[in-house]
């Protein structure tokens, strides 16, 4: 029994662990059809910040939950006006000029940070003890903040004036502009927003994983897979591509080790896409958000 | 926290794809080559640029002390930026184009065997100053850093008797994880131990709960660790998150050749056993001397010294007597005279290359870590790689070059 409940909260972190480093990457993908391959480098700028900052004597809370999305959020606006508004509808070009960004981010946090860098930020809160199996405090706390995230985000785009703009631009952006919105402000918004998302996931896994310039690069191919498997609802489809890699890779990781649960997720992400082109959101919950 | 031109072009790949990533002076015709292909960007980087501050230093003391045979050495740095590829590409830039008198570096398994046999075509000496898996037999690769049979046959009984019987083996999933792990599981069974699990990680695995929960489930007497990699530092501070740190402890066959105790926490490590040929704190008056040059060079902030950054310097410094005993650069001459029972005093001790293997004798340290330092708490002089003695033997035939771990041990005959 206590080993039933170990395992849960491990599959459930699992799959708040995609969904969270995903959640950035879909606002951008699913709103703006913008590919960005530098968002491994803004999860990582997320958690850069955090150990910056609590180095320099900031509350580890204000800076994993207002710092990181803060700054990140920053550079995002900045990336978006200087970078991503003069490529839109161009997507090789924008996956060009991602990647270049990527790889500047990384040899600039490498020039300034060094290879590698003493992050002695441990996660907070205690031990949780079923019995004879005990887990990280602060993985139950990751598990229910993706959730309050996602409910925000979905709050957002539902029932706010600017989620209703979103909305509008990006099912339809001319339409959306004729009727006076200005849509290069709400890519702005949007980019920005879906960068501060991508920091304070990387704020909030930096004290589980530490931070390394080149962390960006482990996170990048899953936030990917787990967005397209998803589909073009942001919310919907990266909740369901979530739990569907996730739940494999966390099954797959416990009954025959971590290489089998990275086979399983890459496997089941193919044959999803193989069935399914469109994602699972292009078959199931196709009204959704 | 260092912040210079070169630094920044080693560390951004981007401007590195346009700019010859090759350090060092013009080329004059009277000096003598030493090439060094290391990783100074991508993710093997916390390993490779520390290692080739030790190997400038190292130059630096040698022009200091007049050069070799009257001429100056010149380093020829090339980074190999975590690609497999740039190292052979290098290895015969160097010694084809740069025609270097020896060729050190390689960090990985994979990045020695990709350019061994290449300098071995050339006849260009080869040090891996490295510690590692163990088996390469090559009559011209030397091999300095140490291997399981010096390392892992010590801490196994140290940490058994200190701790039980039961062993959980974790390790990363390459060439040097899969025979590391056969090494640790077959040093645990001749002390009278008992192997419960072996497992890998690919090196780019950023979640270990899964294997705590198993861990927990499988209630062994320790871990042993045997992972790579700035990814796999994640694993300690999970391990220590979930509370088991307090519970199970942990020994290593890499833990620290990273500095990974400076980048998790004290009260993470604590407790942790690892055994290499040098820690900071070995007590000789060659180390003082070092550290204090170190110091001098790079400032109070460098990295701190392990086995893979000091045995990159004395490995420059071994070749660098065999080519004074020598009085050549040339293969044959230096490589007999390496080979002769020639002893370098290093900061780590007396190293001896022994001629059955091209490996090096070397004292060892085992270390318990305490707030972020190890703390020596056992030395054993001049060890013999006694693993690769069990199957290379190049006085029988001195034109061998191969590397007899390369499917496993039981491949190899050890069962």
């Amino acid at each position: 029994m206590d080993l039933v409940a170990a395992i849960a909260l491990q599959l459930a972190y699992v799959i708040a662990n995609l969904a969270l480093i995903s959640l950035g990457l879909a606002i951008i993908f699913g709103m703006m059809r913008v590919i960005n391959l530098a968002h491994g480098e803004f999860l990582m700028l997320g958690g850069y910040t955090v150990v910056v900052a609590t180095n320099a004597g900031v509350n580890i809370w204000v800076a994993m939950l207002i710092l990181a999305p803060l700054v990140v959020g920053i550079i995002g606006v900045i990336v978006e006006r200087l970078l991503i508004r003069w490529l839109y509808g161009r997507m090789v070009d924008t996956l060009l000029a991602t990647w270049g960004l990527s790889l500047l981010l990384v040899g600039l946090v490498t020039s300034i940070f060094g290879a590698s860098t003493a992050t002695t930020v441990s996660p907070p809160l205690g031990v949780i003890r079923f019995g004879n199996y005990s887990a990280s405090g602060y993985e139950l706390f990751l598990i229910l903040i993706t959730i309050a995230l996602f409910f925000a985000v979905w709050l957002t785009l539902r029932f706010t004036k600017l989620g209703l703009l979103a909305r509008g631009t990006m099912q339809n952006a001319e339409m959306a502009s004729s009727l006076g919105v200005s849509t290069s402000r709400i890519y702005m918004i949007t980019f920005g927003l879906g960068a501060a998302v991508s920091g304070l996931a990387g704020g909030l896994l930096a004290p589980m994983t530490g931070v390394l310039p080149t962390i960006g690069a482990t996170y990048i191919a899953k936030a990917f897979i787990t967005v397209i498997s998803g589909g073009a609802a942001i919310l919907a489809g990266t909740t369901a591509g979530s739990i569907l890699l996730g739940g494999l890779n966390g099954i797959f990781s416990f009954i025959a080790g971590s290489t089998f649960g990275e086979i399983a997720l890459l496997i089941a992400a193919i044959l999803l896409l193989r069935l399914m082109p469109r994602g699972i959101t292009g078959r199931f919950f196709r009204k959704s958000l | 926290m260092t912040f210079s031109r070169r630094s920044f072009l080693a560390g951004s790949s981007a401007l590195a794809l346009t700019t010859a990533p090759i350090i060092g002076r013009a080329q004059g015709s009277d000096k003598i080559i030493f090439a060094s292909i290391l990783d100074l960007s991508g993710g093997l980087d916390i390993y490779g640029t520390a290692m080739a501050d030790a190997t400038s230093l190292a130059i630096d003391d040698i022009n200091a002390a007049g050069g070799l045979l009257g001429r100056e050495v010149e380093l020829k740095m090339y980074d190999a930026q975590s690609t497999i590829q740039f190292y052979t590409q290098y290895a015969t830039q160097a010694a084809a184009g740069d025609r270097a008198a020896t060729v050190h570096g390689g960090i990985t398994s994979a990045s020695r065997e990709a350019i061994r046999p290449t300098l071995a075509r050339f006849k260009t000496l080869y040090f891996y100053n490295t510690q590692y898996e163990g088996g390469v037999c090559d009559f011209n690769n030397f091999c300095t850093g140490s291997t399981p049979a010096q390392t892992v046959a010590k801490v196994v009984p140290y940490a058994m008797n200190k701790w039980g019987k039961k062993a959980y083996i974790i390790a990363a999933d390459y060439n040097y994880g899969q025979i590391i792990a056969q090494w640790v599981d077959r040093f645990v069974r001749e002390n009278g131990g008992e192997t419960v699990a072996i497992e890998f990680f690919p090196l780019d695995v950023t979640n270990f709960g899964p294997t705590i929960n198993k861990i927990q489930q499988a209630k062994p007497d320790m871990v042993f660790s045997g992972l790579v990699g700035g990814a796999h530092v994640s694993f300690y501070r999970q391990y220590a998150a979930a509370g088991m740190n307090a519970e199970i402890p942990i020994a290593s066959t890499t833990f620290g050749i990273g500095n990974e105790h400076k980048l998790i926490s004290a009260e993470e490590g604590n407790g942790l056993l690892a055994a290499y040929s040098y820690f900071e704190g070995v007590q000789n008056a060659e180390n003082e001397a070092f550290l204090a040059r170190m110091d001098a060079k790079f400032g109070a902030n460098r990295a701190t010294m392990n086995e893979l950054t000091v045995r990159s310097y004395e490995g420059a410094m071994l070749w660098a007597e065999a080519v004074k005993l020598a009085d050549s650069i040339e293969h044959a001459e230096v490589s007999a005279a390496l080979k002769s029972g020639l002893t370098y005093n290093g900061p780590s001790g007396p190293i001896t290359i022994d001629p059955q293997t091209n490996h090096a004798i070397q004292n060892v340290v085992l270390g318990e870590l305490q707030d972020q330092e190890f703390n020596i708490v056992a030395s054993y002089e001049a060890e013999p790689p006694a693993d690769t003695q069990l199957v290379c033997d190049l006085n029988a035939d001195p034109t061998l070059s191969t590397f007899y771990f390369e499917n496993g041990l039981a491949a190899a005959g050890i069962d």
